[in-house]
């Protein structure tokens, strides 16, 4: 070990980055995490002195598609800065070592770098039956998550099954899946929802978190606010069909070729809290409904239970938009859900006049479809 | 006395894998492979809709991301009798094609080439040798003595700072890495660009589905609807966008991948005779020229070979309850007709019973039940699934552009036919079909422009969308090939709702206890007879174990409430 760590721009130097390189990737950087343009000279400043965190992974319940989400992060040098520039102690999928030399890294960083490790978790821990629905080295998830969170700095949950459970504690959630919040307490605990999360929403609270060494904003949901504050409805560029009543009917109809707006094929934009709209996927090339398929709303708790995708939310048992907040509240009696739906109705108040026609179109596709099911 | 070795976790892979093995005078005698994580999705599909499943099946795996969507889809439309429009089917094929070439590159550089390339020694290169040898074997630009010095300095600066990050406690300096340093720093080099390289070819399912991982799916065709007057829509520009990633991983695939699988073989030929195991293989083929329907058509054929004889090639069917059978006699489950019967995955039977060790452990008790895997089983038979599978059937059904591509490389390798029965065999058929697959994209992209111009602009069937349209029970399966080998989805369709939905994949064939018999499957079988130089390093255990791919989160997916819930569908 060296006595002074390298900073992040000595590493990045090292690795050839130029400095125009390394300016550029701050001020991405402090684009990414919500900074003012004034900020950016702080995030240099950060990036310039900062010596690199040890990072560790965990895997539990999970289908890996956070980490290969992670490492399709567009901007040029954040694959580098993250793999480099954290040092990534313990990572299953990418780690040389197996076994008992992959144990040891995990161990090593665990004493070493007690109380400053950052722990990164992709996965839901199963609880049922003494944790035997998930083992790693003859360990169950839930002491190993226990016992390496002990020592960690921060913790960051990667997608929807550490941040809310995902797929595996749908219904019945046979296992028991519970996500990292529900399991550690009196650590700083950040959640980043989505199945997977975007790249780019991945790299942009590491790196806050690394340039800044503090955690970025969150809200009541424990999510970066930078990311997760605005309903992909609200940024999406299909809205103004919206607005103007221009649907898609059916899948490949005419509308659908002109790039109507999905509500009515079930879209769940209006509820969903999510970048999508503004970062896009893949480097902007495109998301969900740029490409034809209405948001199947990944990002949000119990996204998976929230009846069939295909049926559109006004003639959700419960949620209409034109109903009260009240009534929309009791309904759903989950305070997260029932605030989104709030937030729905409040901003379509003016639209209400509209919204209600649309209402009555859609009651009668739905009765209309009712025939089948 | 056999000496016990457990590795677990086995790392770069999906998924949570443990190896047990017995390792005797320098050699594996035994080994027991064991999937130690369970999610259920079976269980939460229950009584969904059926247009809905793709997007829960796309979750069992997210590395091989898009492919139980595929399958997803296609058993849906088997059991509602739905022909999707050739639009749609070479939409599905592009993404198929996009994804093998980006997980085949990760694997070969990111899970596996450490097993054959020693990163540490790397540093003894000279980078003006790397160049030479380079640029003898390849037309990749990025290839002079200055880049890999700067490679190199990267590298050295990395390892001079102590902390080696994800290359930490590696098996370096081990005796089984056989590359010269220059060779292993060309390696190095193409590991970091084949991990900027691969998040572009990715994009093709951005384009398509709309994010990756896990783009987006529909039963009855694809979501992105055609109109090259449009913005909004699958225009001239999106398209030509395809067409470029297409042709960028091409050359990729062509002059960084093939050169150094050949290079990095060719210093590696006694493992031609090492990790071989069933020489079963079976494979369900995909990539249909004239639609899912007409598996003649496809580009990966369909079929079986046994015992590693290239003369015949058997049938085989998804829907004769005679030929897949899933097992449970090392799993932890339950049958109530006993642990010795078979259920074809319409007539599944699911009781969960644990009966491994409480954690924490040191060892499963490899004489009971020791996985969360069933095994299956092909007539009873053990299979290998996978690119070895693919390129095997190909070659024995007489395919001319598999066999002239595999027939040239062992020519160039100078190594007999028989070297594909091994890891090395299943390392560089993987690279194979990469290559294939490349050039077939071209023709599907062809072939869809050409559609398109001809005003044929139907991307989805919307005639059985409405469930008023399906009839009152239907089952169906729906196979493919995911990058790790043969994938079927079997759906039972009550009233609506899935009554029963059975996933039979790739690893569970590959990864599967032993059955009833003590027959081993593909992992168990590979491992006997493998060299181990170092118990404490078993660099030869995971190479032979990673020549398969391993993708767990796929394989463990069968579960069962608390072990009180019964689930049983009777064959109608």
């Amino acid at each position: 070990m060296l006595e002074h760590p390298l900073t992040m721009w000595q590493q990045m130097e090292s690795l050839g980055y130029t400095r125009r390189d390394f300016l550029r990737f701050a001020s991405w950087l402090a684009a990414a995490a919500g900074i003012e343009a004034s900020g950016i000279g702080q995030v240099v400043h950060a990036m310039e002195t900062k010596p690199r965190i040890p990072v560790v992974w965990l895997h539990f319940q999970e289908c890996t598609c956070c980490s290969e989400s992670f490492i399709r992060s567009s901007h040029p040098i954040v694959a580098d800065v993250l793999l480099d520039k954290i040092s990534l102690d313990y990572s299953e999928t990418l780690m040389a070592a197996a076994g008992h030399q992959a144990e040891k890294s995990l161990h090593d960083t665990m004493t070493k770098y007690k109380g400053e490790y950052l722990l990164l978790v992709e996965g839901a821990i199963p609880t049922g039956d003494d944790g035997v629905y998930c083992c790693i080295g003859g360990k169950s998830a839930e002491d190993i998550l226990k016992e390496v969170a002990a020592g960690a700095k921060a913790i960051i949950c990667w997608g929807s099954c550490a941040s809310n459970g995902c797929i595996q504690a749908a219904s019945p959630n046979p296992t028991g899946a519970t996500p990292v919040h529900k399991l550690i307490s009196g650590k700083p605990i950040i959640n980043v929802p989505g199945c997977p999360p975007i790249a780019e929403v991945m790299a942009g609270t590491i790196v806050h978190l690394l340039a800044f060494d503090r955690i970025p904003q969150l809200d009541g949901l424990g999510r970066p606010k930078a990311f997760f504050s605005r309903r992909v409805h609200d940024t999406c560029y299909r809205r103004p069909n919206y607005d103007a009543g221009l649907f898609v009917e059916s899948f490949d109809d005419e509308n659908a070729k002109r790039g109507y707006c999905l509500y009515k094929m079930g879209c769940r934009g209006p509820v969903t809290y999510n970048a999508c709209g503004v970062m896009r996927w893949n480097n902007g090339v495109s998301y969900p409904i740029q490409s034809g398929h209405g948001c199947i709303g990944c990002s949000e708790a119990n996204f998976w239970d929230y009846g069939p995708f295909y049926q559109h939310l006004a003639s959700f048992p419960g949620f209409g938009i034109e109903t009260t907040a009240d009534k929309v509240g009791v309904a759903l009696g989950v305070a997260t859900v029932a605030g989104i739906a709030t937030h729905a109705i409040s901003t379509n108040i003016r639209k209400r006049k509209q919204i209600q026609q649309e209402i009555a179109d859609s009651d009668t596709i739905a009765d209309d479809k009712k025939g089948g099911a | 006395m056999p000496n016990r070795i457990v590795v677990d976790p086995i790392t770069r892979i999906e998924g949570h894998l443990r190896i047990e093995a017995e390792v005797k005078d320098g050699k594996i005698v035994d080994a027991y492979s064991a999937g130690t994580m369970v999610r259920g999705l079976e269980i939460i599909l229950k009584g969904r809709d059926p247009r809905d499943a793709w997007a829960f099946a796309e979750r069992t795996c997210g590395v091989c991301t898009t492919v139980h969507a595929l399958a997803s889809v296609r058993t849906v439309e088997n059991a509602l009798g739905i022909v999707v429009p050739p639009n749609a089917e070479l939409v599905r094929n592009l993404m198929f094609c996009a994804q093998y070439l980006q997980d085949h590159v990760v694997h070969f550089y990111h899970l596996h080439a450490l097993d054959w390339v020693d990163v540490v020694n790397a540093l003894k290169a000279d980078p003006v040798k790397s160049s030479a040898i380079a640029q003898s074997i390849s037309n990749w630009p990025k290839s002079s003595p200055k880049y890999f010095a700067d490679v190199q300095k990267r590298i050295n600066t990395f390892v001079a700072s102590g902390q080696l990050g994800i290359f930490n406690n590696g098996y370096w300096g081990h005796k089984a890495y056989a590359l010269p340093a220059e060779v292993n720093l060309i390696a190095v080099a193409h590991y970091l660009e084949a991990l900027e390289w691969q998040k572009e070819i990715v994009k093709v399912h951005t384009i398509f589905g709309g994010k990756n991982p896990h783009p987006n799916y529909l039963v009855g065709g694809a979501p992105c609807a055609v109109n090259i007057d449009e913005a909004n829509a699958l225009n001239a520009e999106r398209l030509a966008y395809v067409g470029r990633l297409f042709d960028e991983a091409a050359t990729f695939v062509e002059q960084v991948y093939l050169p150094d699988l050949l290079a990095v073989a060719g210093f590696y030929k006694d493992w031609g005779a090492i990790g071989g195991g069933l020489t079963n293989f079976l494979a369900y083929g995909d990539l249909p020229v004239s639609g899912y329907n007409s598996p003649e058509s496809f580009k990966f054929p369909r079929g079986i070979v046994l015992n590693g004889d290239l003369s015949k090639v058997h049938e085989v069917d998804g829907k004769d309850a005679d030929q897949i059978q899933e097992f449970i006699a090392h799993s932890w489950y339950e049958y109530e007709g006993g642990d010795a019967v078979g259920k074809h995955p319409w007539a599944g039977e699911t009781k969960l019973k644990y009966t491994g060790p409480k954690p924490p452990y040191e060892h499963l008790d490899v004489e009971q039940k020791y996985s969360w895997l069933k095994t299956p089983r092909w007539k009873g038979q053990p299979m290998e699934v996978g690119p070895l599978a693919r390129m095997i059937v190909a070659y024995a059904s007489g395919r001319q552009e598999v066999k002239e591509l595999v027939d040239s490389t062992l020519k160039t390798l100078d190594v007999p036919v028989s070297v594909l029965f091994s890891a090395l065999g299943r390392t560089a058929a993987r690279g194979l079909e990469t290559k294939l697959v490349a050039g077939w994209a071209k023709e599907f992209f062809g072939s869809l422009v050409s559609n398109i111009k001809n005003g044929d602009a139907r991307m989805v069937n919307n005639e059985r969308w409405d469930p008023a349209t399906w009839p009152a029970g239907a089952k169906g399966v729906g196979m493919t090939e995911a990058p790790r080998g043969a994938l079927a989805h079997w759906i039972v369709i009550d009233n609506t709702k899935i009554a029963n939905y059975q996933l039979v994949v790739p690893s569970t064939w590959n990864a599967s206890p032993r059955d009833a018999n003590g027959k081993r499957s593909a992992y168990e079988s590979a491992l006997i007879g493998v060299p181990v130089h170092d118990p404490e390093q078993p660099l030869e255990l995971l190479r032979t174990i990673h020549s398969f791919d391993p993708c767990l989160a796929c394989a463990v997916h069968l579960y069962d409430e608390r072990g009180s819930y019964v689930h049983r569908i009777e064959s109608f």
